[in-house]
């Protein structure tokens, strides 16, 4: 804890006050050094109004990269952030999306006159809901171009700041117009899920997910915790590749989720960070959405294009609202901008444009999804190898949960004991929880990871 | 009326798409009402599916009023007439009334492309380059603030996200504490307040009698607020009236905010617009930054910039030491992340390019100069049209003394209805005109609208008002 140091001020005043303090205070407790002033603002003479702030610690996520960037080994390994990278370990910007930004910029995508117009319009602002082509094209992927749901103008869908700005905005709208203000996430979940929920005005319940002892789904678990919900109460589901746990339910098990959710009149809210990296398949990805769609039943569900696309800094992502009635959308998507609107007005035009100019271009798409399938096979692949190199080391401990698991992540199931050990002796960054980014490994690197495993697993931590 | 300054480009529910090839055949029914029967018996025929007759959880929801610019856009869109004059938009137009791309930033942009720039996650606190050249931008680059360390400086999303984080913090950290905002003000300001839940109230600051600033007014309601207030100023180009302070009425402000251990919060979207000068515009902020204040400045690139929809600004908080500074960021950072993650890495890009190459920089001031200097001849040109052609005497010198994209005509609702249905000129109702949307080919024609809707157009429980 901080406090404002009076004594060494060069104003008397400010040193006078700064001995009356360390009389009146035992401590340095900036609580009660705040109490001091007059009022939260107004400052004493030289005093800071920012006195009673703390610093507040590094993002537990960003932060695994914080600290990899300020470790001067050379063998050091980040596989904490959830970024894709090559078999070289670099950063990759999709060919297709190269494409898309080049006609973007080249203008070669005017034929008519119509379209110059537009182009030089490039920088204005969206309307608050954001592109409405990127919005279309966004709803068609995810729910199928063929969805009753669409063909009956019963979804809403708006641009967001991807899957964290969609998530935040749906919570933020649920809090307003919803009856019911609790919203259920798996425990595990994704670190920052509580804390948008929080902020966006819902009380946050956990309901029970990842088994440690068979590091699969807790599935009775799961059924008994959302059974005892309240009606109506929110639901967050991940539509595919769980993060962190990489722990999928079977079809079936979603088949009975759906059944049990629709019985009790809860909400479900998707999360979709992973369409097509989970599988290799968009639509195999989105089939647990389009289930729930089909029931003619109503739901959200935030996509991101951070991995998919790769368009991690561009932010792109949308906010889809499936509901009973077209009316009822046309009412909720006003309600959606006046959430947006003091938030920050409307959407980035960049990344949606470029997801608008490939969903749009059957070649561009198909040139997409084999991209994704190229991302996703990578990763399978290192999944294999590490769970090869970790029984050819003979690690104790059973590892077959590397190979079931789903996605961009795997659960290893080490403690922040080991994980802690594993970042200073063998420079291996990850989250505290045990989570590994398989995007962060390449052939070269997975034996140093399973050297590291290897070493925390048969010592005594 | 909550007036904002968003482009009349800001398009609707059921209008059309950015996209031409969307004009004649979107089934876009989103905000129509009544929804076609025959689609909801085909959604009722699903029997099988029990959920299928409950009905919509959200069934209980209102349709929110359409936001006010909009309004204006769409009304403006179904004219007709070819006489017609969009006047709502708060967006910069050519002379033909085009929108306008700057130059430097289509050469910032190709230079980004050809280098091959990665799109990885930015920190919470954004781009780092960016963040650096806000904030001297802002201060000047040698300014103590800076080399000291005292600003805490994020990206964020344009002017309205960066007013939001602030906002936010002022609402943890400043509990019961309200911010002050000018009488009238951006529309959008309250918006931000309420949503963060911070309380406001205002301080006079628009004068009808002279269509100037009621400066007493302004000074005895910041003298008369609780100490330690929040007090929301316009950096420069003041929306929506254009009114700004003169130098000595800034003085007098600072004075009267330290006096009262106030917290001024400055709103800085047109830097560079205003006068065509980076620096002079930034005037006001760097006097209270000489004072060794504590503040917070909120930036946006979207006018001067050309930047509108990448949404690239800035939340800057000056604060007494470094050690502060970095702890206002963290907190910063906090806020961010549960609403966005961290910000949009284009326009970040752009920016930081733009100003980190010396003739790109001197391109980029030209161009300004350029914007603001057309905007400033249409001002010339429309007060000589209305005193050459206006016989009463009136004195419309307000026009030439207020300043930015917008000028407070002094229209009332009656009136500024006169000029849209009689005159289809498109303006919001509280008289706010936009000369970014004005060419000089059309000022004659505004001329002969504003003098008709001065002196004819009447509420019919109204007397004339002796001008």
């Amino acid at each position: 804890m901080k406090t404002n140091d009076f004594s060494s001020s060069s104003s008397p005043s400010d040193r006078r006050i700064g001995a009356l303090l360390r009389h009146l205070t035992a401590g340095t407790d900036a609580d009660r050094v705040s109490s001091v002033f007059a009022s939260p603002t107004s400052g004493v003479a030289g005093g800071s109004v920012f006195a009673h702030l703390v610093q507040a610690p590094e993002d537990a996520i960003l932060g695994v990269t914080i600290a990899y960037n300020k470790d001067p080994s050379p063998i050091k390994l980040n596989l904490g952030v959830g970024a894709y990278r090559t078999e070289e370990g670099k950063p990759l910007v999709l060919n297709v999306v190269r494409k898309a930004e080049q006609q973007l910029i080249n203008d070669r995508f005017i034929s008519l006159s119509l379209w110059v117009e537009f182009w030089s319009r490039i920088k204005e602002y969206l309307p608050i809901v954001g592109l409405v082509e990127f919005n279309k094209l966004s709803a068609k992927l995810i729910l199928g171009a063929d969805s009753p749901a669409i063909r009956e103008n019963r979804v809403t869908t708006v641009e967001c700041l991807s899957g964290t700005g969609s998530l935040r905005v749906g919570g933020e709208f649920l809090a307003r117009h919803y009856h019911q203000k609790t919203i259920y996430i798996p425990q595990p979940t994704w670190g920052n899920h509580p804390k948008i929920f929080t902020l966006a005005g819902l009380s946050v319940k956990t309901y029970r997910y990842y088994d440690p002892s068979t590091r699969g789904l807790n599935f009775q678990g799961l059924l008994e915790d959302l059974g005892a919900a309240p009606q109506g109460s929110i639901v967050l589901l991940h539509a595919c590749a769980h993060n962190p746990t990489g722990v999928d339910p079977t079809l079936e098990q979603w088949e009975q989720i759906r059944k049990l959710m629709r019985s009790k009149g809860l909400m479900p809210f998707f999360d979709s960070a992973y369409q097509g990296f989970a599988s290799g398949s968009l639509d195999t990805d989105a089939k647990p959405i389009r289930m729930f769609v089909a029931d003619g039943g109503e739901l959200l569900v935030a996509q991101s294009y951070a991995k998919n696309m790769g368009l991690y800094g561009e932010r792109v992502g949308a906010l889809s609202i499936v509901c009973k009635a077209a009316d009822v959308a046309g009412r909720v998507e006003s309600q959606l901008k006046l959430v947006i609107r003091p938030m920050y007005s409307n959407p980035p035009i960049h990344g949606a444009s470029i997801v608008a100019v490939i969903l749009r271009d059957r070649n561009l798409f198909n040139e997409w999804t084999l991209e994704l399938k190229a991302m996703a096979d990578r990763i399978i692949s290192m999944r294999k190898q590490l769970f090869e190199a970790l029984r050819a080391r003979g690690t104790p401990g059973d590892w077959t949960h590397i190979i079931k698991q789903i996605g961009m992540f795997t659960f290893t199931g080490l403690n922040p004991t080991q994980v802690s050990y594993m970042t200073k002796e063998y420079h291996i960054y990850m989250t505290s929880d045990g989570r590994i980014s398989m995007a962060g490994l390449s052939s070269k690197t997975v034996p140093h990871l399973a050297d590291a495993i290897h070493a925390v697993v048969t010592k005594a931590l | 009326l909550v007036i904002d300054s968003m482009a009349s480009s800001m398009l609707s529910l059921g209008s059309t798409s950015l996209l031409p090839r969307e004009i004649n055949k979107d089934k876009l029914k989103l905000g129509t009402s009544g929804s076609n029967p025959f689609l909801k018996a085909k959604c009722f025929s699903r029997v099988t599916m029990s959920v299928a007759v409950k009905p919509s959880r959200f069934e209980g929801i209102t349709m929110a009023p359409p936001d006010p610019i909009l309004g204006v856009s769409e009304a403006f869109k179904a004219d007709t007439n070819e006489l017609k004059l969009n006047l709502g938009v708060g967006a910069y137009r050519t002379e033909e009334l085009q929108p306008y791309v700057l130059n430097v930033v289509k050469k910032a942009e190709n230079l980004m492309l050809e280098r091959g720039d990665n799109k990885e996650y930015l920190p919470i606190e954004g781009l780092a380059a960016f963040n650096k050249t806000t904030a001297e931008l802002l201060f000047g680059a040698g300014h103590p603030v800076i080399k000291e360390q005292k600003v805490a400086t994020i990206q964020g999303l344009s002017g309205t996200g960066s007013l939001r984080l602030a906002a936010a913090l002022i609402e943890r950290y400043f509990a019961g504490a309200k911010v002050l905002i000018s009488a009238p003000t951006w529309g959008n300001h309250k918006n931000i307040f309420n949503d963060a839940k911070v309380p406001w109230s205002e301080y006079r600051y628009y004068d009808p009698k002279t269509i100037g600033l009621d400066f007493e007014g302004m000074i005895a309601d910041i003298k008369e607020a609780p100490e330690g207030s929040f007090i929301l100023l316009h950096g420069c180009a003041h929306n929506p009236t254009g009114i700004d302070p003169t130098p000595e009425q800034w003085v007098k402000i600072a004075d009267v905010i330290q006096e009262k251990n106030h917290i001024p919060f400055f709103d800085v979207a047109y830097q560079g617009f205003a006068s065509g000068s980076l620096d002079e515009d930034a005037a006001s902020v760097r006097l209270f930054a000489e004072r060794g204040m504590e503040f917070f400045v909120a930036q946006s690139y979207s006018k001067n910039l050309g930047l509108y929809a990448e949404r690239i600004g800035a939340i800057n908080v000056v604060c007494s030491s470094a050690d502060a500074a970095t702890r206002v960021k963290s907190q910063l950072k906090r806020i961010a992340r549960p609403m966005y993650s961290n910000p949009p890495v284009h326009g970040a890009r752009i920016v930081a390019n733009v100003v980190g190459d010396a003739a790109m920089f001197n391109e980029w001031k030209a161009e300004m100069e350029m914007m603001a200097g057309r905007i400033k001849t249409v001002r010339q040109q429309l007060y000589d049209s209305l005193v050459s052609k206006d016989k009463s005497g009136k004195d419309w010198s307000f026009i030439l003394k207020q300043i930015g994209m917008f000028s407070f005509t002094g229209l009332n609702k009656a009136q500024s209805d006169n000029m849209t249905d009689k005159w289809h000129v498109y303006m919001t109702k509280d008289g706010r005109i936009s000369l970014a949307g004005l060419s000089m080919a059309k000022c004659e024609y505004l001329a002969d609208a504003i003098i008709d809707s001065y002196h004819n157009a009447l509420l019919y429980w109204e007397t004339p008002i002796e001008l």
